[in-house]
């Protein structure tokens, strides 16, 4: 995957936007397998509050992630109108519950943000810049670190 | 060069094929040691060694390659019946077939030393036994008086072919001489013959000299393709007849270009000279193949040397030799059907004629497997919806539904058909572990195999090896008396174990049995009673007391020795079984011998469950470790403590736990076990003691097929895998075990034995 602190200038990006909490932030569209509308999720036991479970992604077992509890934002009760961003991440596929999906935006590397030094550790640990585009501002999610359970070997 | 990676695939497969060599030679070497061997046994042995040889040599692996060599020019001593097929020789064929399996681990990396000693010492044996240790029976020649004929004869490197021994031999003049000229076509090398072999069977008819044509060899830069480039021109200096040299290329006739001349005779190329020396044109009508060389294919980017290597040696198999008489193989009776059935002759030869399989990827089968299990899944689905509908069930759709619930069953029987290998590579293992731990305690054991073409799933199969292993090392170490003790209890000096497999109601039973001493009840019983293990005044049955040498830390060797009684003992065999979702038992008779028992399921990806549900949700328990299931009568559930319950069942106390909390299903508000209804599952775990789980309910049996966790995720407590269910849903797969730890966290309760 593309570092987008890192690439040219003027090299594009795509990013998909999506909100969750209320709040808005993309991804690297790159990261992204498909999207998919919520189904009831099997709890698993002994896992961590924003685990929301697993559920059937064509036979394999796909682990569900609140994201906004992630992201300390308060748990999301999901309803048919909450979408699944099935995301890559290393080489295993998890699934983000998020509110909504928007739309894809293309950004040029110089238009991406050094994240603001934040209070909430949740949310300074998985920004990694900010997009400003017209009124909205876009928080930039770095997907690898969202389940710390999985281990992300070093790129 | 080219990057590695081909060359390590290339090397990878001689791997897998000296894997396949050395269960080939393993069967030919003890069809010899129960005397059901003939001529073509050994020479199926030779072909085996002779295979892994070339190969080796073709990778550089020396140590292997020399090694591999002494124990080839060994059997071809038995083959051409120089030297007799007796009890020494087939000993020594033992070891050297140990030593030679050890070499190929080495070299592939599986074992981290190589115990060079014995290398030597074996290889030395087989020097001597050529040397002077059987009778002479035919005086042949030996072209290769040197020190080292390891180094004059071999090289396999087709560039600089060189046929030592032969070259070096003195020219005699002889009243005739022959002057052969031999292309071999790339269908020779394809078909795996060698041409080495065919220049040292022409070696043996006298003296010969080689030269070896490269003049159509091609730059390295242009060698794209397999292509034979390679010509041989003997001068054959001894008054044979014609026949003695046709013979020795009677198979390979159509696969090269040969011309035999008398010597002085011109030879021009080698079409020319077949058409204009006509008497011996239409002799070798037959001999001067119609076929043409392979074309060099036109230059590729790459250049494949490694295909060419693997070409002209890995893959190479020795030509079927001029018919040698073998009186000394004929040892035995006339092989029983059995024997020829283990005795894989024709496998050996598989790059031969019309190919029986094929060799795939595993991976590839797997995700086959993985892709029609779903197929199952979203049927059951679609049928379930259908259901739904509320169609007649004689609708054309649901006809069509049934139709289509059947054929997918059918894919996914044949689909896990592919994985099922037979338990072959396994039991082949064991003898050599016999003759090994044999060697060790001095016992002299005799080990049967039955049902080797016993089916189950390859997972299955590749973990069958350690549980069989230790079995067997019990077995000869604690099962079997010394011969003072089998003489004293008037049984055969040599004892016998007994290794069976057979499909018993969609299971695979493994058996292990001996004729040994049994299992001594007394101290069985005292060693538990000394340890904790049970309670001085238990009362157990026979059986009982026999199956308590699987308990933990159980072990009833006085002494430690090094095969077995580490202290690990059989319990180590019952949790690998147990992680297969098997179970083992043992009936003994004392004074006659034991038998373990363990049953398998036939493959791994499927698991046999009892689906419950608990703190609502749907759960699978494994039906393997489910003893019992009821539901509690009043006065049967009782607290102990702040939060412990216990159940009665058949007049005993089991701890209960409470499933659903446990895993933190139940909210916390949820009443105690006693307010609400439920069941009970007595399940036992891996140290064999019992306890119960409380559920909800239970909604039935089912086949399932497991998906990890793992995947992409990791494993959670308490949970041991995921499956889904027919209506496309997520269940969990209980942990048993795990389950048991967290219920005793939670309860803080103390360890519990199966006295209890």
């Amino acid at each position: 995957m593309s570092d987008p602190l890192n690439t040219p200038e003027d090299a594009q990006q795509e990013l998909m936007a999506f909100m969750a909490g209320g709040q808005e932030f993309c991804v690297d569209i790159m990261a992204i397998r498909e999207i998919r509308g919520w189904t009831a999720a099997t709890p698993l036991p002994k896992t961590p509050g924003y685990m929301k479970g697993v559920i059937n992604l064509r036979g394999t077992i796909l682990p569900i992630l609140d994201l906004s509890a992630r992201l300390g934002l308060g748990t999301c009760e999901p309803s048919g109108r909450n979408v699944i961003m099935v995301v890559q991440i290393a080489n295993r596929s998890v699934g983000l519950l998020v509110d909504s999906v928007s739309e894809i935006i293309m950004v040029k590397a110089n238009e991406i943000q050094p994240a603001p030094s934040v209070a909430m550790d949740e949310m300074k640990a998985l920004i990694m810049g900010i997009i400003p585009v017209g009124q909205r501002l876009l928080s930039l999610l770095d997907v690898n670190l969202v389940l710390p359970e999985i281990e992300v070997e070093a790129a | 060069m080219s990057a590695d990676d081909p060359f390590e695939a290339i090397k990878q497969t001689f791997f897998l094929e000296c894997e396949e060599l050395l269960t080939d030679l393993e069967a030919s070497v003890t069809a010899l040691t129960f005397g059901d061997g003939d001529g073509e046994t050994i020479n199926a042995a030779f072909r085996a060694i002779h295979s892994i040889k070339g190969g080796a040599g073709a990778f550089g692996l020396e140590e292997l390659v020399r090694f591999a060599h002494v124990f080839e020019t060994y059997m071809d001593e038995l083959r051409s019946g120089r030297k007799t097929c007796d009890d020494t020789a087939i000993r020594a064929m033992l070891h050297a077939s140990d030593v030679l399996a050890d070499h190929v681990s080495f070299a592939r990396g599986l074992i981290p030393s190589m115990d060079e000693e014995r290398s030597q010492t074996v290889a030395n044996e087989l020097r001597a036994l050529m040397d002077g240790g059987g009778p002479v029976v035919a005086a042949a020649p030996d072209p290769s008086p040197a020190a080292d004929p390891i180094e004059a004869e071999f090289d396999f490197k087709p560039v600089m072919f060189d046929f030592g021994d032969a070259s070096d031999a003195p020219e005699v003049v002889a009243p005739e001489a022959w002057t052969i000229t031999f292309k071999p076509h790339v269908r020779l090398y394809e078909t795996g013959n060698e041409p080495a072999l065919l220049l040292r069977e022409l070696a043996r008819l006298g003296p010969c000299q080689v030269t070896l044509d490269t003049s159509e060899l091609p730059a390295l830069t242009e060698l794209s393709e397999p292509a034979a480039c390679l010509s041989w021109t003997i001068e054959l200096d001894a008054p044979v007849e014609l026949e003695a040299i046709t013979e020795i290329f009677e198979f390979v006739e159509d696969e090269c270009d040969l011309v035999i001349l008398p010597k002085g005779e011109p030879a021009g190329s080698v079409e020319d000279s077949a058409a204009a020396d006509v008497g011996i044109a239409a002799l070798l009508a037959a001999a001067t193949a119609p076929a043409p060389a392979a074309p060099a294919a036109p230059a590729a980017d790459e250049v494949d040397i490694q295909a060419l290597l693997a070409m002209a040696t890995a893959a190479a198999e020795p030509a079927p030799s001029a018919p040698a008489p073998t009186p000394a193989a004929a040892v035995a009776a006339p092989s029983a059907p059995a024997a020829k059935a283990t005795a894989p002759t024709g496998s050996a030869q598989a790059a031969g004629g019309g190919q029986a399989s094929i060799r795939v990827d595993l991976d590839r089968i797997d995700k086959l497997i993985n892709v029609v299990g779903e197929l199952v899944i979203q049927q059951a689905m679609l049928a379930q919806s259908v259901a739904e509908c509320g169609l007649a069930a004689s609708s054309t759709v649901k006809v069509g539904l049934e139709d289509l619930e059947q054929l997918s069953r059918e894919i996914q029987d044949s689909v896990m058909a592919i994985r099922a290998q037979p338990v072959k590579s396994v039991f082949q293992r064991m003898p050599r572990l016999v003759r090994e731990v044999a060697d060790m305690t001095g016992k002299n054991v005799r080990l049967i195999t039955e049902g080797e073409a016993t089916e189950v799933d390859k997972t299955v199969v590749d973990r069958l090896a350690e549980p069989i292993t230790h079995m067997i090392r019990n077995a000869i170490d604690h099962g079997l008396e010394d011969a003072e003790g089998r003489a004293a209890a008037g049984k055969p000096k040599e004892g016998t174990i007994r290794l069976a497999a057979l499909h018993r109601s969609g299971r695979i039973v493994i058996e292990v049995s001996d004729d040994g001493r049994g299992i001594n009840r007394e101290r069985v019983r005292k060693i538990a009673v000394d340890r904790g293990l049970i309670a001085a005044d238990a009362n157990l049955s026979n059986e009982e007391t026999d199956n308590l040498i699987f308990l933990p830390g159980f072990s009833t060797a006085d002494s430690v020795s090094d095969i077995s009684g580490r202290g690990v003992g059989m319990d180590v065999v019952r949790r690998s079984i147990q992680q297969l979702g098997g179970r083992i038992s043992i009936a003994s008779t004392p004074g006659k011998g034991s038998v373990f028992t363990m049953s398998l399921p036939l493959t791994l990806a499927v698991l046999d469950g009892m689906v419950v549900r608990a703190g609502g949700q749907t759960l699978l328990s494994p039906l393997s470790s489910i003893i019992e299931s009821f539901t509690p009568k009043e006065g049967d559930l009782h607290r102990i403590g702040a939060r412990d319950w216990v159940i009665r069942f058949r007049d005993r106390f089991l701890p209960l736990i409470d499933t659903g909390r446990v895993l933190g299903f139940s909210k916390p508000d949820a009443p105690e076990i006693t307010g609400r209804d439920g069941i009970a599952i007595v399940v036992e775990n891996e140290g064999g003691s019992q306890v119960a789980l409380w559920v909800d309910d239970i909604q039935g049996q089912r086949q399932v097929v497991i998906k990890s966790l793992e995947t992409n995720y990791r494993k959670v407590d308490g949970i041991s895998a995921a499956t889904i269910l027919g209506d496309g849903r997520v269940a969990l797969i209980l942990d048993i075990d795990a389950l048991v730890v967290l219920g005793r966290q939670q309860a803080n309760q103390s360890e519990f034995k199966i006295a209890s």
